[in-house]
């Protein structure tokens, strides 16, 4: 599924897969609005690769890969918060 | 999945999680850095620079079945969140002939659409159930 990865000093970074994801910063409103337009219920989830950390392991996963089971996918505010 | 990096998340799971839950993490906590997946999921929020609490469902073939997103100072309900899953896996399973009415749980009882329930779901479900 997630594949290893060696920690080394480089900082490793995801993003979405698939279709470029729109470079403009010309119109923030506007591309920020586009963005959300992309989250539908009934609709595709957009696919992405990220890096990360699991059970003693550095591992980077796409989620394309979880295809054929559930995913419960959640974001947060940082390590460390409170809630 | 937070902006934070991996390093960290080994760190917060080492010296805090692993304290809640035995044995540490046993998902997956992904990074996100400059929250590039967060801004397409519609969760980053640019002017504190993190993600809000974005929570998603993905179905077997990759759909999203619901979301649900909160700002930062409340916490989620997993018992809700798990609620929903179960839900989504009885529609499912019963491609579409079954359908969960408020205040559904695993175990109570669902709607099975069509022509003969137009108009009478009143007989087969009542207020009282949403809140059961």
């Amino acid at each position: 599924m997630a594949e290893e990865v060696k920690a080394g000093c480089a900082r490793p970074t995801g993003g979405p897969v698939g279709d470029p994801a729109p470079e403009t910063t010309e119109n923030i409103q506007t591309e920020k609005k586009e963005v959300k337009s992309m989250i539908q219920v009934g609709k595709k989830a957009p696919d992405f690769s990220a890096p990360g950390y699991q059970k003693g392991g550095f591992i980077n996963l796409k989620l394309s890969d979880y295809l054929g089971k559930w995913v419960l996918l959640c974001f947060y505010p940082g390590d460390f918060t409170f809630v | 999945m937070s902006i934070d990096s991996m390093f960290v998340h080994k760190m917060w799971d080492d010296h805090e999680l692993s304290k809640m839950v035995e044995g540490g993490v046993p998902f997956p906590m992904l990074s996100d850095a400059g929250g590039r997946v967060g801004k397409v999921y519609g969760v980053y929020d640019e002017d504190a620079g993190v993600e809000t609490r974005g929570r998603f469902i993905i179905d077997p073939d990759g759909i999203v079945q619901g979301f649900e997103v909160l700002t930062p100072p409340v916490g989620r309900s997993v018992n809700e969140t798990l609620r929903q899953v179960q839900a989504f896996q009885l529609v499912r399973a019963s491609k579409g002939t079954e359908a969960t009415p408020s205040g559904w749980k695993p175990g109570k009882k669902t709607l099975k659409p069509g022509p003969g329930l137009v108009g009478n779901v009143w007989k087969e479900w009542k207020t009282e159930m949403a809140f059961d």
